[in-house]
């Protein structure tokens, strides 16, 4: 029986691995620190989660590697792996009980221990703890035997209810807004989590769905190109009415989300013109952003009492000199390429932050105390009906319109002959020059673009916030734009727009996570790149070639020369 | 007069002297081939007339014009279109919008039309492939779409740097069929390769570079039967 034992082997070690992730997870003191972070109130927390997710997991990786595949079979593999892992968490706890791990691991205090026992006495407490995590084994086993149909209706109400229960706080934070809708879903949520019996309809209601759903056909594909068009515009009217009406539903403390999502998209919008399409990697983005915030502040407080102009006024003079900064830093580093160019890109970003933080311009641009009092943009026509812009609601609109203005000059230059130019010089410079193309020329368009487009996000920034300080304007955020580039997927316009969601939303929507916030969001950036590492929304092209390159055309023909004597 | 002159370059990299004087010839409809050994300044050659380097003495005339004046854009303009060492086309690119770049600067849309269809008739196998990303193509597919994209720009002398390099002996003789029939339909040719025999088979004219020297020149016919030539570059005894 050389399958058995490797079989249990097998399970053995998952299920060892499962109890060192829960040990890994406690040592750091996620555990603890979600114990009362409930899922459903009262009934199952967070911490509580992270206990019971990796034993389950690892159950599940131990079953599906299993080589025999009878239930009788699988439920002991599963038994083995949970109990394994059991074991593991029972011996950190006994550990713990002998010497003082607490001098090296602070969080390895008999709080932990305590939520190992189900706050019981340490014997029966932890003995519960073991039998329970060979019992979720064991579920996860009868999980996996369910027929498909059952499975999927009840994988997805779990998943329901675990994302709906963790975003509780969130989502009644919303409803607050809609007040009589608020009270009619006011039974689902207790404190911040679901409630036993919202848990329980929002499980019948997902389960029942999916169960409903499985097997039947998808929405049918539209072949008719008429019903197509309809179909389309349909979609974007539709969206254009929610966005229009998405401050209102999501509130105040979302629409500020929003409008920073929507500056980064601004931003990542024209650096995907610089690296994406044009291939130049610059790391000193910001500083056309600071630039852009800068003239805006300059020209507008009445604090630094220049010019006193309006934003509007202000706002071509912002968008000129961040054009020409574009092409002033373009001239230095044209013969650069690769990581020397990143390297000078990343001291000019220095560069322009410091010369805003320096006492030496500072009667002109504030040093570190930055500008205030920043005008906001009114709109409207005088004498008839104006409206200043102050509220994070209404500075969503007047992203929203510079987004679909910059997109849309973004698509149309992808699609045009410079475009082309662009990506010509990122797949091969030298070539490219070859075609008869003018890199000088191609380059400091792509950059002028690209400061362009960031100088924009930079006025909004100045005219959301209302004042400006150097500290806005760190290195961080010209990495923030450029990983927002690569997660969504390199040169892609809609990969923009999902990057940005993911890069900038995510962290916002993780706040309950508290200081864990930016653990488990580096772990999802890892796991993005690790899953779709051509991008989350890649340019077509892109994705065409990866998936070619997965069945490669017949290389026959490629073998070297052999020489012809 | 000439189609090309190039008159006692000498070309640097750096301290580096790789070109020391060399000149020659091209006369309109020809196919001169440049042969010999790894590091005898080939490519560099070819990438001084191109424009992409400098000679620091000597000049290059096209169609009786001194080239130092331009830039390299600009030599293209003039009509020299180049073919790259190790095919280097836009792997992100389809085939069409490699050929439509090897168009770029021409204006009349109408004769780029034309020249499309002329040269899908000469490499029809592009035709069958211009959907497709460049970077899929195989070896051989690669090699037809750097010549049809270089061809796009209608030049008057094409500088092909190496085809044969890295591709099956079929092939070799594909690639040179076309070579010979480009230069049928009037294209003039300045052709370097390592593959001494089948290079000096179709050549009109041929010269034979060793450490930045031309140290022999003479038809192809001729070439192929000198012995110093046989010994050194095509392997007989």
């Amino acid at each position: 029986m050389q399958n058995k034992y490797t079989d249990w082997k097998q399970a053995l070690r998952s299920g060892l691995l499962g109890g060192v992730i829960v040990v890994v997870l406690s040592l750091i003191g996620i555990v603890a620190a979600f114990i009362n972070t409930y899922v459903i109130h009262d009934v199952i927390s967070l911490g509580e989660l992270l206990i019971l997710g990796p034993v389950m997991a690892l159950s599940l990786t131990a079953i599906r590697k299993a080589t025999n595949k009878q239930p009788g079979f699988l439920l002991l593999t599963a038994a083995i792996s949970g109990l394994a892992s059991g074991l593991v968490i029972l011996a950190l706890a006994g550990l713990g009980q002998v010497i003082n791990l607490r001098a090296m691991f602070l969080n390895a205090s008999p709080d932990l221990y305590a939520i190992y026992a189900y706050q019981q006495a340490p014997i029966p407490g932890l003995l519960l703890r073991l039998l329970v995590c060979v019992i979720v084994s064991l579920l996860t086993a009868g999980f996996t035997l369910l027929p498909a149909r059952i499975k999927t209706a009840l994988g997805q109400g779990l998943l329901y209810i675990v994302v709906i229960g963790l975003m509780g706080r969130l989502i009644t934070m919303m409803l607050s807004n809609w007040g009589f809708v608020a009270i009619l879903f006011q039974w689902m949520f207790a404190a911040n989590s679901l409630s036993l019996i919202g848990a329980i309809v929002l499980f019948l209601l997902t389960a029942g769905l999916a169960y409903w759903r499985y097997g039947r056909p998808k929405v049918k594909r539209i072949t008719d190109p008429k019903k197509q068009k309809v179909v389309r515009w349909g979609t974007l009217a539709g969206l254009g009415v929610i966005l229009i009406f998405l401050p209102n539903i999501l509130g105040l403390w979302f629409s500020e989300i929003l409008d920073n999502v929507g500056l980064f998209i601004l931003m990542g919008l024209g650096l995907n013109i610089v690296v994406g399409f044009a291939g130049l990697l610059d790391l000193g983005y910001v500083a056309f952003y600071a630039i852009g915030a800068y003239t805006i502040g300059v020209l507008t407080s009445p604090e630094l009492g220049f010019f006193n102009w309006t934003f509007w006024q202000a706002f071509p003079v912002a968008l000129l000199m961040a054009f020409i900064s574009g092409l002033l830093l373009g001239l230095p580093i044209l013969k650069m390429r690769g990581d020397y160019l990143a390297i000078v890109t990343l001291g000019f970003g220095e560069i322009i932050r410091i010369l805003v933080l320096s006492d030496w311009l500072k009667p002109w641009l504030g040093g570190t105390q930055g500008i205030q009092r920043i005008q906001r943009p009114v709109i409207g026509i005088e004498g008839v009906w104006t409206r200043t812009l102050t509220s994070q609601q209404d500075l969503y609109y007047l992203i929203l319109a510079g987004i679909i203005v910059v997109a849309f000059v973004a698509i149309r230059l992808r699609d045009s002959r410079l475009g082309r130019t662009w990506m010509a010089l990122r797949e091969d410079e030298d070539v490219a020059v070859a075609m008869g193309i003018n890199h000088v020329a191609t380059k400091l368009t792509a950059f002028a673009m690209g400061a362009l487009f960031s100088g924009i996000g930079g006025t909004l920034f100045a005219a959301k916030i209302g004042s400006i300080y150097p500290s806005s304007f760190q290195f961080l955020v010209s990495i923030n734009i450029l990983s927002l580039i690569i997660v969504g997927g390199m040169g892609s316009i809609p990969g923009v727009f999902v990057g940005a969601l993911a890069l900038i939303g995510l962290p916002e929507l993780l706040r309950e996570f508290a200081e864990y916030r930016y653990l488990f969001y580096g772990a999802a950036l890892v796991a993005m790149m690790l899953t779709k590492p051509e991008g989350l929304w890649p340019e077509a092209r892109h994705r065409l070639e990866l998936h070619e390159e997965a069945t490669p055309p017949p290389e026959a023909e490629a073998e070297p020369a052999t020489e012809n004597a | 007069m000439a189609l090309l002159e190039v008159n006692n370059i000498h070309t640097y990299y750096g301290n580096i002297h790789a070109l020391k004087g060399v000149s020659l010839k091209v006369e309109e409809g020809e196919i001169v081939c440049l042969i010999g050994g790894n590091g005898a300044g080939k490519t560099t050659t070819l990438r001084t007339i191109s424009g992409a380097l400098r000679p620091r003495e000597g000049n290059i005339v096209f169609m009786g014009e001194d080239l130092a004046k331009y830039k390299p854009h600009q030599i293209v303009q003039k009509g020299i279109a180049m073919v790259p060492e190790g095919r280097r086309i836009f792997a992100r690119m389809t085939v069409m919008e490699n050929l439509e770049m090897g168009a770029y600067i021409r204006k009349d849309k109408q004769k780029v039309a034309e020249d499309l269809e002329w040269v899908f008739e000469l490499l029809p196998r592009l035709k069958e492939r211009r959907r497709q990303v460049g970077g899929t193509l195989s070896g051989g597919e690669q090699q037809m779409l750097a010549t049809a994209r270089a061809l796009m720009a209608r030049p008057r002398l094409l500088l092909m740097d190496e085809p044969s390099m890295g591709l099956a002996p079929v092939l070799v003789e594909a690639i040179f069929d076309t070579i010979v029939k480009i230069n049928k339909e009037g294209t003039t040719i300045l052709l370097v390769e390592q593959n001494a025999l089948m290079a000096l088979s179709v050549a009109n004219r041929g010269y034979v570079l060793e450490t930045g020297n031309i140290v022999m020149e003479d038809t192809g016919e001729a070439l192929k039967k000198n012995p110093r030539v046989q010994k050194a570059y095509l392997g007989m005894e």
